[in-house]
């Protein structure tokens, strides 16, 4: 967190930052008032960081890519590239410069409605700076090959060579606690821990040794895919921990649908969430306080996690009800304590090789820790890339697939709020949390307020091509005429019941951060 | 740069102030209004030593160092003066450690053991303010307040949000909001963190325990990827009480609203703590045999009649890297497919 002071540009994207990350956005603010740095914020909402920032790109939801695109194409034809750091660490640099022909900062001004000035303002600004900090969030996994706008990030990062040292890099802010952990130690369809691919038979081999048992080498269903699989009843039954996917999901009517397909639900979780009401079996499993074992943060740093109190009654460790549940099934467990678990994490993982918990007191240790003497690894990409050169990819800008018409004529975006987290199932069930913030609302502008006679407060219908709900005004100079924003941790009225499934074709990530929508008193 | 400090030699760093050289070497000086991460200030004057040569005491935390001065910390003459200024202090705060959420943690109550301060004898008029507890998170109680700044310094310096500032002067100077209106902010609570004293304090921890009486445990928030480093303070099983870990941490000394205060969550009524198994449409209490054999029973017949592939998991961003390496494996290993994932992607 410390490393935003060592840049002297910080160039945040799609990060409301004070109320999602708000101890990561402390350093920026640092950085930006104390130590000089210069702070350019594209979101399409006036958050908070604009109040400390040199620009503030306020594109359109949905066009991101089409705005980096812009500032690469800007940073090109100005001769502000890194031409050393091209030539030696990068590849297809060429390939790519054709590709952007088109997004002249005129035409980028037309589809983002970012003023051409500022566009090319933030490129120069980005390009000349000695060291310069990207931070962007959501959607966008390290081990998935990512979105169009990551990529579009990457090429900007590599065509200047704004990587490798501190100060300098592209730092996706995880928006749950240990999603960075959860791919790490393969909670995903592709990978086993240590994002090694399932389906490449050394892989294969390797895991069946250690595990002694027969392995699938194809390819899992991504969750939504299971979402799918399960309204097409192909996936008959679910076994879902600590999560809450009929709230989290898009579309939630059609998540519903979906798992009430399902022939057996078992859910484990702390509380009775609303895909927890549709299960067959529910099991009480403990909350961060009532368990000893390792988070992993946004900068790969992992750190101990220690029980200070005693679940409820019955309810137990998550990793005791797993090996309780895979000996029943035949399948044999046996670990005294998380620090076994975590030995053989290290001994199966190549980046966690050298962790274990009597290591990871204070700060912890961030990976790839190769060997137990190994302290760490602060910066990633220092000499070279996980692939060897940093390969520069052409993007399309490909427009949101409903964008908004007559009849749906606002963009809808979602996201989160300071107070409030997730699926609320915490903070709503926190005195103080509850008191303050009760209940969702629709932050829209007050041009589009006074034109449609809503006032502060007042409930309204918003409804999509998908659903409808019922929530109160929020008008506000957060965003701009056309665009409207719902956090999605009410379930009262909640932002994914108008929500679209349409996914990225690469990362298989929903389209949350647009949709049409229209507004009715 | 060479100072002495109470007959030790120091090397002194240009810059560094009196108590920042003392500290390194050891010395401790007290202080009420100076914190490490903050701007100087230079309000409380219990840092005052004796530097050979002036006639009047400095404020350690605001003078730096010189070449060549002789420092003395704790003389009788520099005890009297700071149980003096004590004094002061107390003669306009409430006599009400016994009830104070701050007892067993509060500088000034410790001071005033260190310096023998008992009767007052300057008994004056006292600043009374109603308690503000009409906001969601934090009970501000000015009449305790020593206006050390270090609340308002921290909301401007560290937090970038400004809510809070010292309005009027003298003996009417006050913490407050623009128009001492009820606290409306980001309600970080790190203004509570660095109180000094019981002005400020948690409202859910109100009257649930002390310092003395309260276990405490370091861990990591569980809220966002950043990661905290907070302390769980414990009382009979229970959590009464956050604050950002003493430790170094990626946090630094500060948290959020949600690591700050949504902890209660734990002990919410509301928490599953029994297995349970549906039973015509509704949930029945079971014995975890009866839960786990009863899944096991009918994974094992949809895995028979359908394949293993006819079988997904959710995983949870939310848990442990043990827990989520275990479920994976008891996904891949135990029921035989691939298909296991968690909510990263929303
Ligand atoms: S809670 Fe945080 S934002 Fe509010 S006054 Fe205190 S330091 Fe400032
Ligand atoms: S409220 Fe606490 S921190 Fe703020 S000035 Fe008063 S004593 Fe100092
Ligand atoms: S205290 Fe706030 S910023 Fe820190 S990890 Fe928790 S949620 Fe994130
Ligand atoms: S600590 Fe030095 S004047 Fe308060």
């Amino acid at each position: 967190m410390e490393e935003a002071e060592k840049a002297d540009v910080i160039f945040v994207i799609g990060s409301n930052t004070t109320e999602t990350h708000p101890v990561a956005a402390l350093g920026i603010k640092k950085a930006v008032r104390y130590k000089g740095a210069k702070l350019i914020v594209a979101d399409p909402r006036r958050i908070d960081l604009c109040r400390f920032a040199d620009l503030h790109l306020g594109h359109r939801p949905g066009t991101d890519a089409a705005l980096i695109n812009g500032l690469l194409k800007v940073i090109i034809d100005e001769d502000l590239t890194d031409k050393k750091f091209i030539a030696e660490r990068t590849e297809c640099f060429d390939d790519i410069k054709d590709s952007l022909k088109q997004f002249t900062p005129e035409y980028v001004e037309k589809i983002t409605g970012v003023p051409k000035e500022r566009i090319i303002n933030a490129a120069r600004m980005y390009a000349n700076a000695k060291n310069a900090l990207i931070y962007y969030t959501m959607g966008i996994t390290q081990h998935t090959n990512g979105t169009g706008n990551v990529r579009a990030l990457a090429n900007l990062v590599l065509s200047t060579g704004k990587i490798g040292r501190e100060g300098s890099g592209l730092n996706p802010l995880r928006g749950q606690n240990n999603v960075q952990g959860a791919c790490d130690v393969g909670a995903l369809p592709e990978y086993y821990s240590g994002y090694q691919k399932v389906n490449d038979e050394k892989n294969q081999e390797k895991f069946e040794k250690a595990w002694g048992a027969r392995l699938s080498n194809k390819l899992g269903l991504t969750a939504t895919e299971m979402t799918e699989a399960a309204d097409a009843e192909r996936l008959k039954a679910m076994y879902v921990m600590g999560e809450n996917p009929l709230l989290s999901d898009p579309d939630i009517n059609h998540t519903r649908h979906a798992f009430e397909k399902l022939e057996f639900l078992v859910v484990q979780d702390i509380f009775m969430s609303e895909t927890a009401e549709l299960a067959d079996v529910v099991l009480p499993a403990s909350c961060f306080a009532e368990k000893d074992g390792t988070f992993t943060n946004t900068e790969r740093r992992i750190q101990m996690v220690r029980k200070a109190v005693e679940p409820p009654e019955e309810a137990t460790e998550d990793w005791k009800i797993i090996i309780k549940l895979s000996n029943a099934f035949g399948y044999k467990m046996e670990y005294k304590s998380p620090a076994d678990i975590m030995d053989e994490i290290a001994a199966n993982t190549p980046q966690y090789a050298g962790i274990s918990f009597d290591r990871l007191n204070g700060l912890g240790i961030q990976w790839p820790c190769p060997d137990k003497n190994h302290s760490g690894t602060r910066t990633l990409h220092k000499e070279k890339f996980t692939r060897g050169k940093g390969l520069f990819t052409k993007v399309e800008f490909i427009p949101s697939r409903e964008l908004p018409d007559n009849e749906y004529p606002f963009i809808l975006t979602t996201g989160r709020m300071l107070t409030h987290y997730h699926t609320g199932t915490m903070t709503r069930r926190s005195a103080g949390p509850n008191e303050h913030v009760k209940e969702g609302y629709v932050e829209l502008s007050h041009e589009d307020a006074n034109r449609l006679n809503i006032k502060n407060g007042e409930k309204v219908k918003v409804s999509s091509r998908r659903g409808q709900i019922d929530i109160k005004a929020k008008v506000t100079d957060m965003v701009s005429q056309g665009i409207v924003f719902i956090p999605f941790h009410f379930k009262e009225a909640a932002a994914n019941m108008l929500t679209s499934r349409e996914l990225d074709p690469v990362a298989k990530i929903p389209e949350l951060k647009s949709c049409a929508v229209k507004i009715e008193k | 740069m060479k100072v002495t400090i109470d007959n030790k030699e120091i090397i002194a760093n240009n810059g560094e102030t009196i108590l920042e050289a003392a500290k390194r070497a050891g010395i401790n000086i007290p202080t009420l209004c100076h914190h490490p991460k903050l701007s100087n200030y230079g309000g409380c004057r219990v840092c005052m030593v004796e530097i050979k040569g002036m006639n009047r005491f400095v404020a350690s935390c605001t003078t730096p160092v010189a070449d060549n001065i002789v420092v003395e910390t704790n003389t009788t003459n520099i005890r009297q003066s700071r149980k003096t200024v004590l004094e002061l202090i107390l003669s306009d705060h409430p006599n009400d450690c016994m009830t104070c959420d701050k007892t067993g943690d509060c500088t000034l109550q410790d001071l005033a053991y260190e310096y023998g301060v008992k009767e007052n004898p300057y008994i004056g008029a006292m600043r009374q303010y109603p308690t503000e507890d009409k906001n969601p998170y934090i009970i501000r109680d000015f009449s305790k307040c020593i206006l050390c700044a270090k609340c308002t310094r921290v909301c401007n310096e560290i937090r970038g949000v400004g809510a809070i500032d010292i309005m009027k002067r003298g003996f009417y100077a006050k913490v407050a909001m623009p128009f001492d209106e009820v606290l409306d902010c980001e309600f970080c609570g790190n203004c509570v963190d660095v109180c000094p004293v019981g002005s400020l304090t948690e409202k859910i921890a109100k009257g649930k325990g002390r310092t003395w009486e309260t276990r405490k445990v370091d861990t990591i928030c569980a809220y966002c990827g950043v990661g905290c480093g907070i302390t769980l303070h414990i009382k009979d099983n229970t959590v009464i009480k956050v604050t950002p870990t003493e430790k170094e941490s990626v946090n630094n000394g500060s948290l959020c609203v949600k690591g700050k205060f949504a902890y209660d969550f734990i002990n919410s009524a509301d928490r599953l703590k029994k297995p349970l198994i549906k039973k015509d449409g509704k949930f029945v209490e079971a014995t975890w045999d009866e839960a786990i054999d009863y899944t096991v029973k009918r994974l094992k017949e949809i895995k028979e009649k359908h394949g293993s592939d006819s079988i997904g998991g959710l995983s949870s961003a939310r848990c442990t890297n043990e827990d989520n390496y275990l479920f994976q494996k008891f996904m891949r290993a135990g029921i035989g497919t691939n298909n296991v994932d968690h909510c990263a992607r929303y």
